[in-house]
């Protein structure tokens, strides 16, 4: 790419203002390195970037979800977590500085729903403890440790004993955490 | 699809042209060509010519069948047959807006219990006959159920397909729909209202259609257009898509500008323009003076590369420093702006004045290096020191009241410092927002421990070790709360711990104090006689306590056995103490320091007398006319001046802190990675991962210099105005010199500590200081007067007599009046207790707040689980009595066919009413959906509430080849 047709019309820029939390020089930031990822591609634009190109970000390369981050954000409809520019900047608004507890915990919350399901069930609880003591077999719980995990966060979360998590209760645990917001953030 | 709704229609209308008198039906259709010709409309105020004109040809052509027609029921029945072709023709055009006319099937039945009196208006209009029976639109719609499943009629099955078809689709748009909703309900009015002023309506529609607007129609599209307005402003918190938030927001932009427009053409249109144009001009301000701001921020790259690689903490300590800079930058232009600048460009120039030359003796020495470095020669007598002001009222052509000002300043920076502490405090506090209770440990732990700006490998596998340690001791701690078989060796283990740290603290007071004394014996010789080690024994002293006492902390806190966090907060406090302890008891040895001083002056002062009477006695005897004797201020004796020896030995301190800082630093830092990094291929054991390895960086250590120094500077900031400048210039250098430092040789710390919530422990910390370094200064400031001949003050007996001078010459004298009256004990006894009381007050309320807060924190939640509870109760109780109603129903009809289609049109049904409950908030329908409907609880989602109906269909379709065999 590069040239004159990398560059954002005045009018799109305006409207992704109004769009997302970022700031002017932070989309146009997001919009480089969005070109430079495609360039290698050679894509006209508009056209997406595949997962694994996604991935060599250095914001996103040793993320534990970073793979369910892309497929959350992508609009692909091959489900192969390719993300178009826009994709990209929903990513970086959500997890911006300025964006609001209700859009990261709704983010987090899909991010964690391995399955899509729209529920945080066992499997997806086992899965998110499995992202978070990374895979390396001496940090990983056993088996036993897992199951007590699991039982202890339903209890506590799971306000409607209904086995699972859903976004509300999510959302509810969430907002009295005091660090999410600061720690749920992906700078450029 | 498209084609389906289209045979719907067609029979929809075969339908009411035979059965013209049932109302059920015909209410039922009417409100299908409501919605109908509402889709045409939202077409329409797509483009908005194309719409003024179908509008004024609507509206044309129903003014002329008015006049036609004379029956009101034969004038609707063809105005339905001709709405029918317009949604006819509509629905060849657009088959996809098919979806959004069921939509709004729902919607027209909200807006009908919204706006009844736009929808009744027409209904009224088109089945005057059954008026009464209308009223109740929930009634209407039970009825139109039950005909459904009594009759089977093919055009009947495929409307409830296009009930089922876009459930998900219009719970999403409904929010936007709203406002077009009600904009579309405008239109109609105002296309009725059109209608209804006959010929006249042919002239005006060229005019505009909004021209002929009632005030309140006029109200509510404002209100519509407010609603967009609000509706583009959240936007960007919607968890939608780019591609669906892109058109809508034009979408709506649009509309809102358009009406906008149109709204202008009434009364004070101009006002109301100009308004919206300032507004959208505002907006594009502040959205600029936002990003200017953002980009002003200094040093946001550094810290954000610091951030992705050593996570959130390490961050928090740039932050804070960052934030330090800022708070001294405000310090240094109240000091430098309106004290030193003055005092060189106004006050009388160097050697005018005994005051502001070197002494005689000096002079030999005062430019030498060593000299200068100590702040004595030329540093001492310069502006940068309080013994140079000179005690003139006015000085300069502007009448600069210099030490009024010097005064004003000294007390403006301690009382800025504190407006921003506490400011800052109490801002991190509303933020932190009651996030102490612990009742959600382990999810806490699960959902938000991940730092998502890590993005250093080696940091991650720092995060994943220190969280897989973290889940396995909450466990622990949660299978066993607690293990008493080594308690009493744990507690004599601490208390071990403890009286070694107080041994530790005692030893560095008295090591202090003990230099201290030394180094007067050593002043009162005379430096010159000793060496550098002398000059700076108590600096250094201080520096290297304040370097290996923290390590020796560490190494005692391991014998004590606590959990991280807590051997953290230990460790923090027993640095604080250390540097408080070192601190005072420097201040306390000052304190002697000055008494001997003044002793000093006295003699001096005495001296002086003597020597002036030799002067004169000397020279010009017996003539107190003549003029006095010149002699070169150099050579006047002077007193030693106490302020300006408080002001060198802080200055003196602060430069040795920043040194040593520096120093550790780079060996403790730099060379420590550098040796590591290259003596490691030619060493016997790995240097890496073995014992030297690289250093972390210690974020507390840090902050705690950090606030320390800061403490100094508000300590010291009076008797040297210089001390703001020299900090500002220490944390520029810092800033750079740690950033590369913690980017070079430092490894992520093992223990990831969050950065939150530390934030306002350490606020808490610069607060403690801040009033304890103002305390000495203060004390200095009431209680001993000024020396005689150097300083803003001399020759007064206490320094804040400068105000009581400028209240009686520089201001009328009823305000010294005034002034003295409010200063009366009688007035400020009872001020000061009303303070107390309105303190007392206010902390009582708000400790009562909390407590009620927690109290409704609780009910709420248990109330939630009683909800939960009961609407689970009442979902299996529901599917129960619908699996009763189908059995009964199916013993009345007996094809099984029939009998699955009216199953799934009253599931679909019993769905919708679930939406429809959800907004009117009192809907109650039947005794099937009346306990899930009742108070939705907050916390529930909409998944529960939904669940129901899926889980009934399923069990009911697994039941029904058995039900029909049986």
């Amino acid at each position: 790419m590069g040239g004159t047709s990398s560059k954002l019309p005045k009018d799109l820029l305006s409207e992704y203002q109004e769009l997302t939390f970022l700031t002017k020089q932070e989309i146009l930031l997001a919009h480089k390195i969005f070109s430079e990822l495609q360039g290698r591609e050679n894509g006209p634009y508009g056209s997406r970037v595949s997962m694994e190109k996604v991935l060599t970000l250095p914001e996103l390369k040793s993320n534990p979800f970073r793979k369910r981050i892309c497929h959350v954000f992508s609009t692909s409809d091959m489900k192969d977590g390719s993300l178009s520019f826009e994709d990209f900047l929903d990513l970086l608004s959500a997890f911006s500085d300025s964006a609001t507890l209700e859009i990261k915990s709704h983010y987090a919350f899909r991010i964690f729903d391995f399955d899509d399901d729209g529920t945080l069930d066992g499997r997806d609880l086992e899965k998110l403890v499995n992202c978070l003591t990374g895979e390396t077999d001496d940090t990983r719980l056993t088996a036993e440790e897992m199951r007590q995990l699991i039982s202890n966060i339903l209890e506590e979360s799971d306000i409607d004993k209904d086995g699972t998590v859903n976004l509300s209760e999510f959302q509810h645990v969430i907002s009295r955490s005091p660090d999410f917001v600061s720690s749920f953030k992906i700078v450029l | 699809m498209p084609r389906h709704k289209l045979i719907a229609s067609e029979s929809d209308v075969s339908i009411e042209v035979d059965e013209g008198k049932d109302n059920e039906f015909s209410l039922y259709y009417v409100e299908v060509e409501e919605s109908s010709k509402k889709g045409k409309e939202k077409q329409t105020t797509r483009d908005g010519r194309r719409r003024r004109d179908k509008n004024g040809e609507v509206s044309r052509r129903r003014a002329s069948e008015r006049r036609t027609t004379e029956g009101g029921n034969k004038r609707a029945e063809k105005k339905h047959e001709r709405r029918q072709k317009t949604a006819r023709k509509e629905g060849e055009k657009h088959g996809k807006r098919q979806r959004r006319k069921n939509a709004d099937e729902e919607e027209a039945e909200e807006e009908s219990n919204k706006e009844k009196k736009n929808i009744k208006n027409e209904r009224t209009k088109t089945l005057k006959l059954e008026d009464e029976k209308e009223k109740d639109v929930k009634k209407k719609r039970k009825k139109r159920v039950k005909n459904e499943e009594d009759d089977g009629s093919s055009g009947k099955t495929k409307q409830k397909d296009c009930h089922a078809m876009p459930m998900k689709e219009k719970e999403k748009k409904k929010k936007r729909k709203k406002p077009e909703t009600t904009s579309e309900s405008e239109c109609k009015s105002e296309s009725e209202s059109e209608s209804d002023s006959d010929s006249e309506s042919k002239d005006n529609q060229a005019v505009g259609v909004l021209g002929s607007l009632t005030p309140e129609e006029l109200e509510k599209l404002k209100e519509a257009v407010e609603e967009r307005k609000k509706l583009i402003a959240t936007l960007k918190g919607k968890p939608w898509p780019m591609k669906k938030k892109l058109v809508i927001l034009r979408e709506s932009q649009e509309f809102v500008e358009k009406y906008e427009g149109a709204l202008g053409k009434g009364k004070g249109r101009k006002l109301y323009a100009y308004k919206v144009m300032m507004m959208k001009k505002w907006m594009k301000f502040q959205r600029d003076i936002e990003n200017f701001k953002t980009a002003c921020i200094p040093w946001e790259m550094k810290i954000k590369e610091i951030e992705s690689h050593f996570g959130s903490s390490v961050a928090s300590y740039f932050i804070f420093l960052r934030w330090m800079y800022g708070i001294n930058m405000i310090l240094f232009g109240l000091t430098f702006g309106l004290v030193m600048v003055p005092e060189a460009l106004m006050g009388k120039p160097y050697g005018s004045l005994p005051r502001k030359t070197v002494p005689r003796e000096e002079e030999a020495s005062a430019m030498n290096f060593a000299v200068l470095w100590d702040f004595g020669g030329y540093a001492r007598y310069s502006v940068l020191f309080y013994g140079y002001y000179n005690n003139q009222r006015a000085i300069g052509w502007l009448k600069f009241r210099m030490p009024l000002s010097y005064f004003l300043v000294g007390v403006g920076i301690v009382a800025y410092s504190y407006m921003v502490v506490i400011r800052t405090m109490a801002r991190n506090a509303n933020e932190e927002g009651g996030g102490d209770d612990t009742s959600f440990n382990f999810s806490w732990k699960t959902f938000t421990s991940w730092d998502y700006l890590i993005g250093n490998p080696e940091t991650a596998d720092n995060k994943f070790a220190s969280i897989t340690t973290s889940f396995k001791e909450a466990i622990v701690e949660e299978q066993e709360s607690r293990k008493d078989d080594n308690i009493h060796l744990t507690r004599f283990l601490r208390v071990l711990a403890n009286f070694l740290v107080l041994c530790c603290l005692a030893g560095s007071g008295y090591l202090i104090y003990f230099v201290v004394r030394r180094s007067q014996k050593f002043a009162l010789a005379g430096l010159e006689n000793y060496g550098w080690w002398e000059r700076n024994e108590v600096n250094m002293v201080m520096s290297l306590l304040g370097m290996f006492c923290p390590m020796l902390f560490d190494v005692i806190s391991t014998l004590e056995n606590y959990h991280p966090r807590i051997a953290l907060q230990w460790q923090l406090g027993r640095i604080f103490a250390l540097f408080l302890g070192n601190l005072y008891t420097f201040i306390i040895a000052l304190m002697d320091a000055i008494q001997l001083k003044r002793v000093e002056e006295d003699i001096v002062k005495k001296n002086m007398t003597i020597w002036q009477a030799n002067l004169y006695n000397g020279t010009v005897p017996d003539n107190s006319t003549a003029p006095p004797v010149t002699v070169h201020p150099a050579d006047v004796p002077r007193g030693p001046c106490w302020e300006t020896m408080v002001g060198q030995e802080f200055v003196r301190l602060i430069i040795s802190d920043t040194m040593t800082t520096y120093i550790t630093l780079l060996i403790g830092d730099f060379l420590r990675a550098v040796l590591v990094r290259f003596l490691n291929n030619c060493w016997c054991w790995d240097l890496e991962y073995g014992f030297p390895s690289y250093s972390e960086f210690d974020v507390s250590g840090n902050v705690l210099g950090l606030i320390f120094n800061q403490g100094m500077i508000w300590m010291g900031a009076f008797y040297a105005p210089c001390l703001p400048a020299l900090n500002l210039l220490r944390l520029h250098v810092s800033m750079y010199l740690q950033c590369w430092a913690v980017m070079c040789c430092n490894v992520p710390q093992e223990r990831v500590f969050k950065a939150s919530g530390s934030n306002n422990f350490y606020m808490a910390m610069l607060l403690v200081i801040l009033f304890l370094s103002t305390l000495p200064a203060i004390y200095t400031i009431v209680s001993i007067p000024p020396s005689f001949d150097c300083g803003p003050f001399s020759g007064k007996n206490r320094m804040f007599d400068v105000i009581q001078e400028t209240l009686e010459t520089d201001f009328p004298p009823w305000f010294g009046k005034v002034f003295s009256y409010a200063s009366n004990p009688g007035l400020v006894l009872p001020f000061l207790l009303l303070l107390v009381l309105a303190i007392y007050y206010l902390q009582s309320t708000s400790k009562t707040y909390k407590r009620v807060n927690m109290e409704l924190k609780k009910k709420l939640q248990t109330q939630n689980e009683e909800n939960k509870k009961k609407n689970k109760l009442a979902a299996l109780k529901a599917a129960n009595e619908l699996e009763q109603a189908k059995k009964a129903g199916e013993q009345r009809s007996n094809s099984a066919s029939d009998l699955g289609v009216n199953e799934e049109s009253s599931n679909i049904d019993e769905a919708g009413e679930h939406r429809q409950a959800g907004q009117n908030g009192h809907f109650i329908h039947s005794s099937q959906t009346q306990h899930t409907q009742n108070s939705e609880p907050s916390v529930s989602s909409n998944h529960t509430t939904t669940r129901p109906p899926p889980s009934r269909g399923h069990t009911s379709s697994g039941h029904l080849p058995g039900v029909s065999t049986c």
